[in-house]
């Protein structure tokens, strides 16, 4: 009987540290969809590496979270002058870099971790510019290059950045990974031990979360941390378990292995709604599925035909057969979401009578054309096959033959970019929450030949544009933006089609997640019950 | 037997010089520029894209390229994955020795399986169980492994709730890998239950990945009994007395066990080929996910190292089975 007390006793106070031990480190498991192609978002352009580094790194400014507002982060003001040529950051005091097995800051973060993070990526001759490649694919594509003048340590909480010219989302793009900032320190340390590399395979932060272990195609492990200049995260630890298959992610959350899952099947929604242990969210994505004319090619070079061809497409039908209902009729090139969007524009309603007529004012009978099918599935386009079809299907009733093309997606993605097809779909999301990242990316005169699929450079357009971009007053920014919006609009260089709902299954157990509107996944600030 | 090795080991070395061509050839043939898939819609540049194409090489003559491969190779250089910037040797040896669990776990479940069924089917020919095994083989080859693995994930993970999801071990587990065999790791750790959490993560896709050669092998083990018992040596046997257990166990067995070796052998390409996508079901991280990824992103240096590292072990296989089949058959003694 006394054994059996003991054993009980000690059964007990075994099973009571268990639920203690449970109850002190709180674990919340992320079924992620991939594995991170690094842990350095300097280097990749998927938002999966962002997903996996965003945890460890801070910016100079982020974007709240669940919103496209930037707010100031490791620097705490900023002031612009010189005419927006010049940008003066105000830095963080007290903010600790982590410490991991090979690395034990001896200082906080100041003036030299910010020049190293930019110079790296913007001085050829810097030390670590071709280190693990020297590949900065969005610090390029952002056009930063070519931007930046010089970069300055005032001292050693004050960075200038000079630039070559005003550019007003340069504020927002500091939010974006690319502007992740790193250790010089721990960058000074592993040049000199021969092993420069480490900074980007074992990354040292100052981010809420830092790494502890990742085992390829398997899991990522971070833990809390503990310093954190905003406050320590609500969570203890936060694990990535890679989950490649959508069905499979489900089931996993299904059976508690995992609390939040991205990139549901449209299938699964209905039963996700219905289970009382999965809270659906969901919310507009900062994203638009577009048909770009080619507006370099006849007929397309006649805005008759362009707009007739917008009116023969029913938009509803493809947002219910393609998009499953989880996506909007899109009558902008920029998303709801974005600060500018204009509500006055008027989409081209579907009218395949008045369309038919319009292209017989523009002289076009028997119209042979082909609509290019992307190979791959992406938010803004779950399906461009079904989509193409359903173009053509319409296009049909109008007397217009159009024949579906589609290729490997590195190859359609060249061809369309040298202007082979007639007309392309493509989409878009935002990297910034800045219209600029939209309408000069994709429908300005110098992403002709690249990102501008359209081909489409209209001047009274480029100028509303370019006159945005250096006007750092953001009233007189939403006014020019909205006209540019009309006026593309009249022009129609693209169908506008649709911008996808993002839907974000999470376990009711989850508290305070809000989906990012960037496609993000941001743990900072979710708790557990 | 030394000169068959030596002679075997001759034909590998040109066979694997084939593998070479076939394996930096394969990836090049599929349509697709590698710096385009890297830069997604967002894209890049002209000059950029100039610039990479030097970077990575790809702007050399084609001979060129590949015969700065071949050079590395002999150095025992794989290259760096284009889209990781690590070395494919280390990509190659951190995720395979998940592969290698999973086959051989799944190798092990088919013979376990198969095996038996067979012989027993074949001792048994016409019987309900004869029909019913054969059925089930056929059943089992014909479904493909990703509906097979999502209809176990669905009843026996979540409805039934008797196994996990996927994955190699539960996130409560944690401890750095010794050997990469999450089975044998896992019980180094000495956390408990992390051994009992890595079997139980094993059990569906072990089944997934090993129902195809199962089912082959059943069937041929079958066949190959039934071809054997008709022969006069095991009427004789009968005849002498022998009890049955004897006659099929011993004498049919080990004459009816030539083919069934040579199946299983084959099988390990098969099994291979059936990792990607049990791999893929249960987020299992092993090499055929790894290619699977690979080819999607057009990282050619990690398509051909790891194509290559593959067809260097089916042959290590397939050498290894012929060398067994002289200790299982006396007659195919490697003696000349």
């Amino acid at each position: 009987m006394k054994k059996f007390v003991i054993g009980a006793a000690i059964g007990l106070g075994l099973a009571l540290s268990a639920f203690s031990s449970a109850e002190a480190a709180k674990t919340l498991v992320y079924c992620s969809e991939g594995s991170p192609e690094g842990f350095n978002p300097a280097f990749y352009t998927s938002g999966t590496t962002f997903d996996a580094s965003r945890p460890i790194f801070n910016k100079l400014a982020e974007f709240e979270r669940g919103t496209t507002k930037i707010a100031p982060a490791l620097a705490e003001s900023w002031a612009v002058s010189n005419g927006g040529k010049t940008y003066t950051f105000k830095l963080r005091k007290g903010v600790k870099f982590h410490s991991t097995k090979n690395f034990t800051p001896s200082r906080n973060f100041n003036a030299d971790d910010v020049v190293f993070s930019f110079a790296r990526q913007w001085d050829k001759n810097h030390p670590y510019y071709k280190v693990s490649g020297g590949s900065y694919e969005y610090f390029n594509g952002m056009g930063m290059p070519d931007l930046i003048k010089d970069i300055v340590k005032v001292d050693d909480y004050t960075v200038r950045f000079d630039l070559n010219h005003p550019e007003a989302p340069f504020i927002a793009n500091m939010g974006m990974d690319f502007a992740s900032i790193m250790s010089a320190e721990y960058a000074d340390k592993m040049m000199k031990a021969g092993t420069p590399e480490m900074v980007d395979q074992n990354p040292v932060g100052t981010g809420p979360f830092q790494l502890v272990a990742y085992q390829k195609d398997a899991v990522i492990r971070y833990k809390a941390n503990p310093d954190y200049w905003a406050g320590k995260a609500k969570i203890d630890n936060l694990v990535f378990s890679i989950t490649t298959d959508a069905s499979v992610r489900y089931q996993k959350l299904k059976a508690g292995e995992c609390h939040v899952m991205p990139y549901p099947n449209p299938a699964d929604l209905a039963a996700m709604r219905k289970d009382p242990k999965i809270n659906l969210l969901q919310q507009e994505g900062l994203n638009v599925g577009y048909l770009a004319y080619n507006t370099k090619k006849a007929p397309f070079t006649d805005v008759r035909v362009r707009k007739a061809l917008n009116m023969a497409i029913n938009k509803k039908a493809i947002i219910d057969a393609v998009f499953q209902g989880a996506g909007k009729v899109a009558k902008n090139p920029i998303p709801p979401t974005i600060w500018s969007y204009n509500n006055a524009t008027k989409d081209d309603p579907y009218d395949p009578a008045a369309a038919k007529k319009l292209l017989a004012e523009a002289g076009v009978t028997n119209l042979q054309t082909n609509i290019w099918a992307m190979p791959v599935q992406r938010p803004y386009n779950p399906n461009a096959r079904r989509m193409a079809e359903l173009i053509q299907a319409d296009w049909a009733k109008v007397g217009v033959t159009a024949k579906i093309v589609s290729f490997e997606w590195g190859e359609y993605l060249k061809r369309s970019k040298a202007g082979e097809h007639d007309t392309v779909l493509l989409g878009w999301t935002g990297d910034n929450g800045d219209p600029d990242n939209f309408l000069a990316v994709l429908l300005g005169c110098d992403a002709v030949g690249g990102s501008n699929r359209a081909e489409w450079c209209y001047k009274p357009f480029e100028d509303l544009i370019q006159a945005a971009k250096v006007t750092s007053d953001t009233a007189e920014r939403t006014k020019l933006y909205k006209k540019a919006q009309l006026i593309f609009k009249q022009q129609a260089p693209w169908a506008t089609i649709a911008h996808s709902i993002v839907f974000m299954p999470i376990r009711k157990e989850v508290v305070g997640y809000k989906i990012d509107p960037f496609g993000g996944h941001i743990f900072y600030g979710v708790d557990l019950k | 037997m030394f000169r068959f090795l030596l002679a075997r080991i001759g034909v590998l070395i040109p066979t694997f010089l084939g593998v070479t061509v076939i394996a930096f050839g394969f990836i090049r043939l599929i349509p697709g520029d590698p710096i385009e898939v890297l830069a997604g819609e967002r894209g890049v540049s002209t000059e950029r894209h100039a610039e990479l194409m030097i970077q990575y090489g790809f702007d050399r003559p084609i001979w060129e390229q590949y015969l700065s491969f071949l050079t590395n190779l002999l150095h025992g250089d794989f290259g760096q994955s284009i889209v990781t910037h690590k070395p494919v040797i280390d990509e190659f040896l951190t995720l395979f020795p998940a592969t290698v669990e999973l086959s051989l776990c799944g190798i092990l479940f088919a013979i376990a399986v198969g095996l038996p069924a067979g012989i027993i089917a074949g001792v048994k020919r016409g019987s309900v169980f004869d029909h019913t095994v054969m059925t089930t083989a056929l059943v089992g080859y014909s479904m493909p492994i990703f509906w097979l693995g999502l209809l176990m994930i669905i009843l026996f993970s979540s409805i039934l709730g008797w196994t996990p999801v996927s994955g190699r071990i539960s996130y409560l587990y944690f401890f750095d890998p010794v050997t990469g065999f999450m089975l044998i790791d896992s019980y180094l750790s000495g956390q408990e239950g992390a051994f009992r959490s890595a079997v139980s993560h094993l059990i569906l896709p072990t089944i997934a990945l090993g129902t195809i050669p199962m089912a082959v092998i059943a069937r041929q083990t079958r066949s190959a009994m039934l071809e054997v018992l008709s022969e006069d040596y095991v009427r004789t046997a009968r005849a002498k007395g022998l009890s049955p257990l004897r006659v099929v166990g011993v004498h049919a067995l080990r004459n009816a066990l030539i083919p069934v070796v040579t199946t299983i052998g084959l099988q390990v390409g098969v099994l291979l080929a059936g990792a990607i996508l049990t791999e893929t079901i249960f987020s299992w991280p092993g090499i055929g996910k790894w290619m699977v990824d690979s080819i999607f992103r057009r990282d050619y240096t990690s398509v051909q190292g790891g194509l290559l590292m593959i067809a260097a072990i089916v042959m290590v296989v397939n050498l290894i089975v012929d060398l067994l089949y002289g200790l299982i058959n006396p007659r195919i003694r490697h003696t000349r």
